[in-house]
């Protein structure tokens, strides 16, 4: 059997197909990843993106679309993905995923684009408590995007630079337009871009923390996102949460869609 | 699942937290849907197809303006979808 999780995000779509595994001995080793494909979908329309990425990730995996099963999306835009058997939210398919990979972690930190989320899961991967930011942009990978943008560098040297740096800086916006108004006024009194970069990447592990604190930290934290490629922004956040151990899970701005695909199997087999 | 609905700001932290293991057994006969004045609640159908209650998506980052009236200010000295919801799932954190 093979099922399908779409994670359509706000700036990415990402698919990942999960094969049944058949391991003698070892039913831990139940599913395992046939194939993951990620898409910027730049000029798409948002309905066609899904369609899109879909079929170029079935042509990666060298797989036809009537092996797949049963399909199950989320994000976002998970209901303009109209070939999706059934959809589920970002924090139940995000906890499902992650706890797969980690399932020592009770504590899920997801940080994408558009949103920041703390979310509190059992052994199963089952919610028992979240919290986001309805409103808040800026504690979100869009921001430390647009921050980057500010000081001409690449997302890569954004995080990068910031691990350079041991000032702390405090930014007092809480919103995102005051903050990047903050951020001109670094720059302009001289201020060397990597103390600029880890001040704004503090500031975002700071409202995310602010998030995980509603739904509690537990020792072990696994976090998934887009922003867990920024090695600036996952040590400002280890400092802020002020645990021991963080995850980092192997492709983890796939762990949504995987969930979501754990879920498609979980609803073929009952 | 206690869900959590709602924002931080600059001004302060203006969160509902429903927990919907409460809802799923209501006894209230989801009073809290005619109980807020502003209608900001829904049944929905959550991901492990319980149905609970959840603030609508048009409220949750506007909470701070739409819950004042029921706030002290407003008259109240009860929160009406507290009061409505007597099994005690909706809670507001400010």
């Amino acid at each position: 059997m093979i099922t399908a999780g779409i994670d359509m995000g706000s700036r990415t779509v990402k698919v990942v197909f999960l094969e049944e595994l058949k391991v003698d001995g070892a039913p831990q080793l139940r599913w395992g990843v046939k194939g993951k494909h990620i898409m910027f979908p730049e000029d798409l329309d948002p309905d066609q993106a899904a369609d899109k990425a879909f079929e170029d990730a079935l042509k990666g995996a060298g797989i036809a679309r009537d092996q797949i099963t049963r399909v199950v999306s989320t994000g976002s835009g998970r209901k303009q993905v109209k070939f999706a058997n059934a959809d589920v939210t970002e924090v139940g398919a995000g906890a499902r995923g992650a706890v797969f990979m980690c399932p020592t972690a009770k504590t899920v930190v997801d940080v994408g684009a558009e949103e920041g989320r703390g979310v509190k899961a059992n052994a199963e991967g089952k919610v028992v408590d979240f919290a986001g930011n309805e409103k808040c942009a800026a504690g979100a990978g869009a921001f430390a995007e647009s921050m980057s943008r500010a000081l001409q560098l690449s997302l890569k040297e954004f995080g990068e630079a910031s691990l350079r740096s041991d000032k702390t800086i405090p930014m007092n916006a809480q919103c995102t337009v005051f903050a990047e108004s903050e951020v001109v006024s670094l720059i302009h009194s001289a201020t060397p871009k990597e103390d600029i970069a880890k001040a704004v990447l503090d500031a975002v592990a700071s409202r995310v923390c602010a998030m995980v604190r509603r739904v509690g930290i537990e020792d072990e934290v696994v976090l998934i996102g887009g922003m867990v490629h920024n090695p600036g922004f996952v040590q400002s956040l280890k400092v802020a949460l002020g645990v021991d151990k963080v995850h980092l899970p192997d492709m983890p701005e796939y762990i949504s869609a995987l969930g979501a695909a754990l879920i498609a199997a979980d609803g073929e087999a009952a | 699942m206690i869900a959590n609905y709602g924002y931080k700001d600059g001004s302060g932290e203006y969160y509902i937290s429903i927990d919907t293991d409460k809802c799923t057994s209501c006894t209230a006969g989801r009073a809290c849907l005619t109980a807020c004045p502003k209608g900001m609640f829904e049944i929905i159908t959550d991901d492990y197809d319980d149905e609970v209650a959840a603030v609508k998506q048009a409220f949750r980052r506007s909470l701070a303006f739409d819950c004042t009236d029921c706030k002290p200010a407003g008259g109240y000295t009860s929160l009406p979808c507290s009061a409505a919801c007597t099994p005690g799932a909706i809670k507001h954190s400010w």
